[in-house]
Order: structure tokens, then C-alpha cells, then sequence
């Protein structure tokens, strides 16, 4: 007679929690996740502790109080009136044109370089290896710093475009006297609308109406050209002629953006030296200059790998076919290669994005008042604030990050190899 | 064995937490057998490396004198340079004992930022240096000019007011420490600079054509500068307030490196003696010993002996005595009665 025995139910004990397979994970994960709670948890306790033990509280209501320090160069209106909150506000505009006029040369300079690399040219190949070598492995604080000492070192001063006392002329100005290069800013001309239309108060800052003016004329060419184009294309699929659309484009391009400048009354203010130094023109600082020159060499050394990683990264027989489809080889890199290297090179170009986004901030070696100049140096300084501005600080630069990154991700989408 | 692994975590954790607890910075310092001294990345005449690492100038003496006074050795210091951007948060973190570091006495810092100022080694006031062919005699005639200024100071407040008091405008260009200052400068970058007058004395100093350039006239502010404890641990407060106050008082008295052993033995005023550590218990009121003071005069002499040497009229500085002079010949210095 057979008998059935059950297996019977295994109880649960709590050994099991570390020597069950089943469970151990679990256990682990929980215990670490305290842990990591705990620590976390001790940081803001002991933080606070010592806080109270200096007597010192913890608010950010300096923010409102007056600034009273001047900066060097600003975006839209401040005065050492001004509150702390707006000189931080100074700082980060000063953060993004740096990053963003960093950005736009960078990539331009990486996809020419990067692209060139690959040159079957023995020398343009290995003059873009030593740029890249040369930049990628020095520390960027170095050349910030080389580039400014350059700048201010082998410039001459306001003082030697002065005519002297016994009638000796100084220097004139550069590029037909409308520009002046110095060791503390290169002054260009300022452009002026003689019948400007005002600004429009945003609460915050002002805008100018003017230029909002020319905005709008660009979006509308930018409009009426795409028009043009499919147009073109239609034709061409009709009748397999695509008509002559170079010169149209050109026109829809210049014409109302001409026209705009005009009814304005567009014209240039150009610097002349008055006192210690130039005035009237537009004064961009050297600091910015190095700043930017030295962000976009380094980044663009990066890009460059990139761009060459992503190129490599596509096979052979695609540019064979183009070659024997007859396109030349300007036309296979654009039409061919690079839209499919495109889904190798934009992950990793967010992270450089980021990079140069966040190196902006040893602004400080050369005077450029950045956000971390302001906010991270000023006024932490002033205020005593550290534990408050550096907070503030790193939530700033990681908004700025996340949106940079989520922005890159979106353009990402629509590069990337469509899946169906 | 995991276990083990996370209570031994968990005990550093705690260890580690109680051991952040505060305990007064005299007894840190004798446990540690060091003082940690705050001075200026570097500035001829109030704290510099030499050559050879030894750090010397005006607010070293100070930091020195408090070795002495404490730990019996003016040598046992470590020196910490900071910037201006650096110095309160290395004090406020503890990570420095006392700042000297010709810092401004201003009402925020010491109330605000939870500072002590142990009194005033410097009575300073902001000035102008610029070159010669400028042409300028005045800071008034500055307007539209570039003005080298160092970030997170108080000259920076000081120099924003005075313009827009006189209504003329400027140019700033910041920097971060007195050396990047200078070169730009000497570089012409910018045509005036702007710090305490004694700071600007010593930087036309180290120029390589000093004679080139001038300080203006103008004193635009009153710049007490002294070192400075953190708020809070009243005892150290004291012991760097005395010891300065020690080496201005034996500068009273006539009390010098050179005659300090003699003074002691034979002194027959009783406040020299008081301050000898021959009559009464000073030191043990502050929890140190009878000589302390004999201690923090012997390593650098008294204050008129320290300031001739390192930023008097003899030495390449030359900045004359002024209003650091002692209140018995007209100027402010005055140490309370050591009684």
C-alpha cells in the first residue's frame, strides 16, 4: 500500500532571512537602505548640531538684503543696490552665456576637427591629433589661465591709443577703427536703433522691443524659406527639375531682417577713448574672451573623439555605396554618415554639454563673475551663508544639468534609428 | 559575518559621532601640540614663506605669540593660508584656531557671522595705489577708471560706496588673491588698486618700480584689522585677546626681547610684574602658566619691536608708526590694565 506523505509546508524562520537564497536579497537591500537613511540622517543632525553650536541659523532671507559689491559684466540691470537674489541672478545668466556661447563653438569646432581627423591627409590628421592630445590632457584651469595671461600680457593698454601730451598719435584702432583691442576688454562698436521702440518690463528684467523685432523677422524667413523648400521639393517630385531656390533663399533671409534694421533706424555707437577708457562701444571683457576660447578648445577636443568614435562606428559599405551611387565625398559625410553617426555621437555629447556647463564655474580664476562668483563667492562671503548659498548652488547647477540633459534626450528621440 | 560587518559600521558610526562633540579648542590645542594659524596666501610684511617655508610678517608674530603663550614653543604653529574667500568658513569649521589674517573688525561679521576679535593689531584705512603717469592726485579724479579689487572683502562694500557717494562710476576687475592682484596689476589690466593702505604699502613694495607708482591721499574707510577666534569658547577668546594686549603693553612699559629676563628679575613696577608672571596668578586665570606672557614676548619682542621689523620705516614697506602708535605718543594702541 502506497502512502502519500506531503511534503510538508516549510514554516518561516527568521535564519531564513540570511541563509534562504529566496530571501537573503531582500534582506540585504533592506538593511542597506537603512543604513544609507541612517547616515544620511546623521549628515542633516550633525549638521544642524553644529549649526546651533556656532549659534548660527540657517534661512535664506539674505537673498533680500542689499548686495552693495559691483560686477564687472551685466546682462540686464544691476546696481550695488540691487538685492543678493539678483546678483545671483547675475551670476547664473553670466553662467548660461558662457555655457551656451561655449556649447554653440564647441560643437562646431569638435565636428571639424573630429571630422578632419579621419582625413586621409597625413597632416591635417596628425595636426588634429596633436590639438586634441595637446588639449585633452592638460587640465582646463591651465589653459583658462595661459589663455587669459596671454590675453593681458600681450595686449596693449587703453593708455596706447591715447595721442601724447607732445602730440605723438597712439595706436588706432583695429579692423578700419571701429575696434579696440586692449589687455582689459576688446571694445566693439554698440548698436543703437535711433527709433527704438523701447522695452516691454517682464518684472524681473526688461526686453528690448527692438529685438524682439528682429526675432520676429527672423522666425518669419525661417517660415517662408522651409515654404519655399517643400515647394522646391514638390516641383522636383512632379517633374523631376527642382528649381533654381538659392537666391530666393538668400533674399527671404536678408530682406526683412534689412528692412526691420532700417525702420529702426540701425546704427553702430563706436567706442572712443575718453578718461581711463573706451566708452560708447560695447566693452567685452578679456575674462569672458579667455573663458569662452579656453571652454570651447578643451570641449571641442572631446567632441572631436566623439564625433570620430561615432564615424568609425559606421560600417565601411556605406560609404562605398554612396561612392557608387555616385555621391561625392562631401555629400556621403553629410547626407550619409553623419545623420547615422548622429545616434553614436548625441548620448555621449549631453555629457560634455554638461561638462563644459559645470567647468564654467573656475570662472574664478580669471575674475569672470559666474554664479559661482556671485552667489558661490560674493555673497557667500559677505553674508557668511556657506551652508545656504553652496546649497543653492548645486540645486541651480543641477536644474541647469537636468534641463540641458532633458532637452539633449528629446533631440536624442528624434535622431535616434526608428525602431518599428 | 555580514552581520559583524554591520555592527562594526554601525559602531564606527556612533564613535565617529560622539567624537564630533565640542571640547574647548585650549585643550585640542595642547593635545595637539600645534596651533592652527589662519595668515594671507601671502603678503610681504604680514605673512610670507620665505624661501625655505618659514613663514614671517606681522600677523605671523601674532599667530607665533600665541604658540608661545600656550604651548611654550613659537614654532609649533601651522600655518593655514587662506583667501579672502576661504578665511571665515576655515575658522567657522574649526579647521583653523584662530585667524590672523588683517581681517576687518565690522559689526556683522563679529555679530552675524559669529566671530571674536581678539582686539586690533592695525588700525587701517582703504586707499588708492595707481601709477604715476597717470597723472592722478586724487581718488575722486578715478571716474570711468578699472579698479583691480580683491573678492569677498570689505574694501569691495567700501569702494562701491565711495564711488557712488562721489557719483563717479567704475570698472571693477576681481580677483581672489593678493598675487593674482598684483599681476594684473603690474600688467596694466586695470588702473587702479584698492585695498588697506598698509596692503598697498606692501604690494608697491614687491613691484619691480616702486617708485613709479604712488597711494593716493584719500583714505576712504576705517579698517580695524585683528585676529579672531570663533564665538563661543570665551577662555581662547581671551587667551588670543591677552596675548595680544601683552605684547602691546610690554611695548608701554619698555619691556623688549631684549631685556625681558632683567625686567623680570628686577622690575619694581607691579603691573610689569603682573604681566611678567613674578607677581599674582594672571596666567592661571587663563588656564595657562605664570610665564605665558613672558613666553609670547620673548619669541618676537614686543608690538614696536615686531612692527619695525617686519613693516617699519627700515625695512622695504616702510609705513610709519601713524595711528598704530602707542596712545602715549598720540596714536590708538592702548592694552587695559593688566590687573
Amino acid at each position: 500500500m502506497a502512502v502519500i506523505t506531503d511534503v510538508p509546508k516549510e514554516s518561516f524562520r527568521l535564519s531564513m532571512l540570511i541563509y534562504d537564497t529566496r530571501y537573503r536579497s531582500l534582506t540585504i537591500q533592506v538593511v542597506v537602505f537603512f543604513l544609507v537613511m541612517a547616515g544620511a540622517a546623521w549628515l542633516v543632525d550633525n549638521a544642524y548640531r553644529n549649526l546651533q553650536l556656532l549659534g548660527k541659523d540657517f534661512n535664506f532671507s539674505f537673498l533680500w538684503t542689499r548686495a552693495g559689491y559691483d560686477i564687472p559684466q551685466v546682462l540686464i540691470e544691476y546696481t550695488n543696490d540691487s538685492t543678493h537674489g539678483r546678483a545671483m541672478l547675475i551670476g547664473l545668466l553670466n553662467t548660461l552665456l558662457v555655457a551656451f556661447l561655449g556649447c554653440l563653438a564647441a560643437t562646431v569646432l569638435g565636428i571639424f576637427v573630429g571630422v578632419l581627423r579621419l582625413s586621409k591627409n597625413w597632416l591635417v590628421g596628425r595636426l588634429m591629433t596633436v590639438y586634441v592630445e595637446m588639449f585633452r590632457n592638460v587640465p582646463l584651469l591651465l589653459w583658462i589661465l595661459l589663455i587669459y595671461t596671454v590675453f593681458i600680457e600681450a595686449t596693449p593698454g587703453p593708455n596706447a591709443y591715447r595721442t601724447l601730451p607732445d602730440g605723438t598719435p597712439g595706436m588706432s584702432m583695429q579692423l578700419f577703427d571701429t575696434i579696440a583691442v586692449t589687455n582689459r576688454y576688446t571694445a566693439v562698436p554698440d548698436p543703437l536703433f535711433s527709433r527704438s521702440l523701447g522695452e516691454i518690463s517682464l518684472g524681473l528684467f526688461n526686453v528690448s522691443v527692438d529685438l524682439l523685432a528682429l526675432i520676429a523677422a527672423l522666425l518669419l524667413s525661417f517660415f517662408a524659406n522651409r515654404a519655399l523648400l517643400a515647394n522646391a521639393t514638390r516641383v522636383q517630385e512632379a517633374t523631376g527639375d527642382r528649381p533654381v531656390t538659392w537666391w530666393k533663399s538668400l533674399l527671404i533671409w536678408i530682406v526683412p531682417v534689412v528692412a526691420v534694421l532700417v525702420a529702426l533706424g540701425f546704427h553702430l555707437a563706436y567706442p572712443r577713448l575718453q578718461g581711463f577708457n573706451f566708452v560708447d562701444g560695447i566693452n567685452v571683457s578679456n575674462s569672458l574672451m579667455a573663458l569662452w576660447l579656453a571652454l570651447t578648445l578643451y570641449t571641442a577636443a572631446f567632441i572631436a573623439e566623439i564625433v570620430r568614435a561615432g564615424i568609425m562606428a559606421i560600417s565601411k559599405g556605406q560609404s562605398e555605396a554612396a561612392f557608387a551611387l555616385g555621391l561625392r565625398p562631401g555629400r556621403t559625410m553629410n547626407l550619409v554618415i553623419l545623420p547615422q553617426a548622429l545616434r553614436v555621437i548625441i548620448p555621449p555629447l549631453i555629457s560634455q554639454y554638461l561638462n563644459l556647463t559645470k567647468n564654467s564655474s573656475l570662472a574664478i580664476a580669471v575674475g569672470y563673475l559666474d554664479l559661482r562668483g556671485t552667489l558661490g563667492g560674493i555673497t557667500l562671503n559677505q553674508t557668511g551663508r556657506e551652508l545656504e548659498c553652496v546649497l543653492l548652488m548645486m540645486l541651480i547647477y543641477l536644474i541647469i544639468s537636468l534641463v540641458i540633459s532633458g532637452v539633449m534626450n528629446v533631440y536624442n528621440a528624434s535622431v535616434k534609428l526608428k525602431e518599428r | 559575518m555580514k552581520s559583524s560587518v554591520f555592527f562594526a559600521t554601525l559602531t564606527a558610526t556612533v564613535a565617529l559621532a560622539a567624537g564630533m562633540s565640542a571640547a574647548a579648542t585650549l585643550d585640542d590645542v595642547k593635545a595637539r601640540g600645534e596651533l592652527n594659524c589662519g595668515v594671507t596666501t601671502g603678503l610681504t610684511g604680514f605673512s610670507l614663506p620665505d624661501a625655505n617655508g618659514n613663514w614671517t610678517g606681522f600677523d605671523v608674530a601674532v599667530c607665533r605669540a600665541v604658540a608661545a603663550a600656550v604651548l611654550g614653543d613659537g614654532s609649533k604653529v601651522k600655518f593655514v593660508p587662506t583667501t579672502g574667500q576661504t578665511r571665515f568658513t576655515a575658522l567657522a569649521s574649526g579647521e583653523i584656531d584662530v585667524l590672523a589674517r588683517n581681517s576687518t573688525w565690522t559689526f556683522s561679521r563679529d555679530v552675524d557671522l559669529k566671530f571674536e576679535w581678539a582686539g586690533v593689531n592695525y588700525y587701517d584705512g582703504q586707499g588708492f595705489l595707481v601709477r604715476k603717469d597717470l597723472g592722478v592726485s586724487s581718488a575722486k579724479e578715478l571716474d570711468g577708471a578699472t579698479v583691480c579689487i580683491q573678492t569677498g572683502t570689505t574694501t569691495e562694500l567700501n569702494l562701491a560706496d565711495f564711488f557712488k557717494a562721489n557719483n563717479i562710476t567704475y570698472q571693477p576687475v576681481p580677483a581672489e588673491t593678493n598675487a593674482e592682484m598684483e599681476q594684473k596689476y603690474a600688467s596694466g589690466a586695470c588702473d587702479a588698486y584698492t585695498t588697506d593702505a598698509s596692503g598697498l604699502a606692501a604690494t608697491r613694495a614687491t613691484l619691480t618700480d616702486p617708485d613709479n607708482h604712488v597711494i593716493l591721499p584719500e583714505i576712504i574707510s576705517k579698517e580695524p584689522l585683528g585676529p579672531l577666534v570663533r564665538h563661543g569658547d570665551q577662555q581662547w577668546g581671551d587667551i588670543v585677546r591677552w596675548t595680544l594686549n601683552a605684547l602691546i603693553a610690554a611695548e608701554e612699559y619698555g619691556v623688549t626681547s631684549a631685556n625681558l629676563e632683567e625686567m623680570a628679575a628686577n622690575s619694581t613696577n607691579p603691573e610689569v610684574k603682573r604681566l611678567l608672571g613674578t607677581e599674582g596668578d594672571l596666567g592661571a586665570m587663563l588656564g595657562l602658566d605664570a610665564a605665558w606672557a613672558k613666553r609670547a614676548i620673548a619669541v618676537g619682542g614686543n608690538y614696536g619691536e615686531i612692527f619695525a621689523r617686519e613693516l617699519g620705516e627700515g625695512t622695504p614697506i616702510g609705513l610709519a608708526r601713524g595711528l598704530n602708535a602707542q596712545w602715549t605718543q598720540g596714536g590708538l594702541l592702548y592694552s587695559p590694565p593688566f590687573r
